[in-house]
């Protein structure tokens, strides 16, 4: 019961106090560059949720299965890389053939994300802070969650930006970088709520 | 020595992860069937989206599915759906070849503003401020939205309207989607007449808005002698399938928003004379409400649909007398 309470307390810190996009700058770049319009960034936030919480599992495998027996966990940030790389292209393959709706909801966001830093972030924040599997898999998919959230706000104010009246030397992706900072200070709010 | 073991040790998982990639890449290999791709190069390859799937290839995909028809392609036209049903082995279906048209005219002259509206040149976003600065609320913005997105340059706005030019207009009905007032609607290419109108207030209201509003007095069904035309919701709209081309609702239309495309009619469009006996029509209208309209208060509240035909332009008619009365103190 303990166990399940510290696993949520951690889900909820990843979500909004250690937000990836917010506070700790992982993944600005399909943030910015597919917060577009809200059905992308909810397309791209479903694809990183699907793939952090799964490479959370399998890296964690790799590295107490292979790395740390073979003593060679300083070679982790590469061997992470591999093992993502390798399992985005069989994930992708597994739902061409059996879950083609999945697939086309995913569509081309899943091979984007392939070596994405938020995907390797989570991978490698897991074994920093010494997870089990079970802390491994339930931080990654808050921390995708986290993610998914930021880039769905993001794409709601863009929406609004359009209609924005900006001096020209503002408009577009100035613009965008300065609503981007605005919103991580909202963020940094939550920095106060310390849950351990 | 240590490098040597991270080298081996890593092409060995490497080879691995290669060997699972190549097995998997066999084990959940998906059959294309041959036959999508040949759709696809056979279509015109515009991804329009007038088919109502996303582009092209998911267009030809949708048609060896069965999901859609041989002949759902309407811009490839006639030529294209032989092609296809040629890959597909079976027969077509008949094209009709449609074009979009703006359900309005309402311009700057004869439609009345609401507003002064200054912000960005958008119809959406004149819409979110209190629907459009147009006092009808099913009047065209006029910021030309739809000819922006228009993929072959097709429409251009004119008065304050926007303008769909037939000739250039292969009905893929992207501007349909991006109306915001959805007041534009594909008719058959050969569409003979159409009604320039899509306001669905009463034509007492419309009247004091727009002088190019249906009123919905039903003249024009009374005229048509093939039935096609039905009033609903006071607004005209026409059945192409029963249309016979005779132009007569033209002709009739008291305020002139039925339009007749170019030698489309048998009937010659009604020239300056016509227009003016159209008005005389109006006031003949007019004065025949004013000896009637004894109880237009009871009748107000009663939707046109529900009265019957004879009397549903009188009532019609002796509504404005009413409402003209009630702007006063």
């Amino acid at each position: 019961m303990e166990q399940l309470i510290n696993i949520l307390l951690l889900m909820l810190s990843s979500v909004l106090v250690q937000n990836f996009i917010f506070s700790k700058f992982y993944g600005i770049c399909p943030f910015l560059g597919v917060s577009d319009k809200p059905a992308t960034a909810a397309g791209m936030g479903m694809a990183v949720t699907f793939v952090i919480t799964l490479s959370s599992a399998a890296t964690w495998a790799v590295y107490y299965g292979l790395l740390v027996p073979l003593e060679l966990t300083f070679l982790k940030t590469i061997a992470f890389i591999l093992i993502i790389a390798a399992l985005v292209q069989l994930i992708e393959m597994f739902l061409k053939r059996y879950l083609p709706s999945l697939y086309q909801a995913l569509g081309i966001y899943l091979p984007l994300i392939t070596t994405n830093c938020a995907v390797l972030g989570a991978a490698l924040i897991n074994i920093q802070n010494g997870y089990s599997f079970l802390y491994s898999v339930a931080v990654g998919f808050a921390a995708a969650i986290g993610f998914t959230m930021a880039i769905l706000i993001f794409a709601g104010v863009r929406a609004r930006l359009q209609f924005a009246d900006a001096p020209k030397s503002f408009q577009g992706m100035p613009l965008v970088l300065i609503s981007a900072g605005l919103i991580a200070m909202a963020f940094s709010g939550f920095s106060g709520i310390n849950f351990f | 020595m240590d490098i040597l073991f991270a080298l081996l040790c890593f092409a060995g998982i490497s080879m691995v992860l290669g060997l699972m990639l190549a097995v998997a890449s066999k084990i959940f290999a998906v059959k294309v069937d041959p036959r999508i791709p040949e759709i696809t190069d056979v279509l015109p390859g515009a991804n329009c989206g007038g088919c109502g799937f996303a582009g092209c290839s998911a267009c030809a995909e949708a048609i060896v599915s069965g999901a859609a028809k041989t002949a759902a392609c309407p811009v490839g036209g006639q030529s294209c759906a032989d092609a296809i049903a040629a890959i597909m082995g079976t027969q077509t279906g008949t094209v009709t070849r449609m074009r979009a048209q703006v359900m309005c005219s309402g311009g700057h002259d004869n439609a009345k503003q609401k507003y002064l509206y200054e912000g960005p040149h958008d119809c959406a976003a004149a819409m979110r401020l209190g629907g459009g600065p147009k006092e009808c609320p099913n009047g065209c913005i006029g910021f030309g939205s739809c000819a922006l997105l228009c993929p072959n340059h097709a429409i251009t706005v004119e008065n304050g309207i926007a303008v769909v030019h037939a000739d250039k207009c292969f009905g893929c009905g992207i501007c349909v989607e991006s109306c915001p007032k959805r007041i534009i609607k594909l008719i058959p290419f050969d569409a003979p007449v159409h009604v320039g109108c899509s306001s669905l207030d009463r034509g007492s209201i419309t009247r004091t808005y727009c002088e190019a509003g249906c009123i919905g007095c039903m003249l024009c069904t009374k005229v048509c002698e093939s039935g096609a035309i039905t009033v609903k919701d006071s607004i005209a709209s026409i059945n192409y399938d029963l249309c016979t081309h005779c132009g007569k609702c033209a002709e009739k239309c008291p305020r002139s928003i039925i339009f007749v495309e170019e030698g489309k009619c048998t009937v010659a469009p009604p020239a300056p004379q016509a227009a003016e006996d159209a008005q005389n029509v109006t006031e003949a209208i007019r004065e025949d409400a004013k000896q009637n309209a004894d109880a237009p208060l009871q009748t107000k509240d009663t939707p046109a649909d529900t009265v019957p035909q004879e009397s549903s332009t009188a009532n019609e008619e002796a509504v404005p007398e009413n409402t003209e009365n009630a702007d006063l103190p």
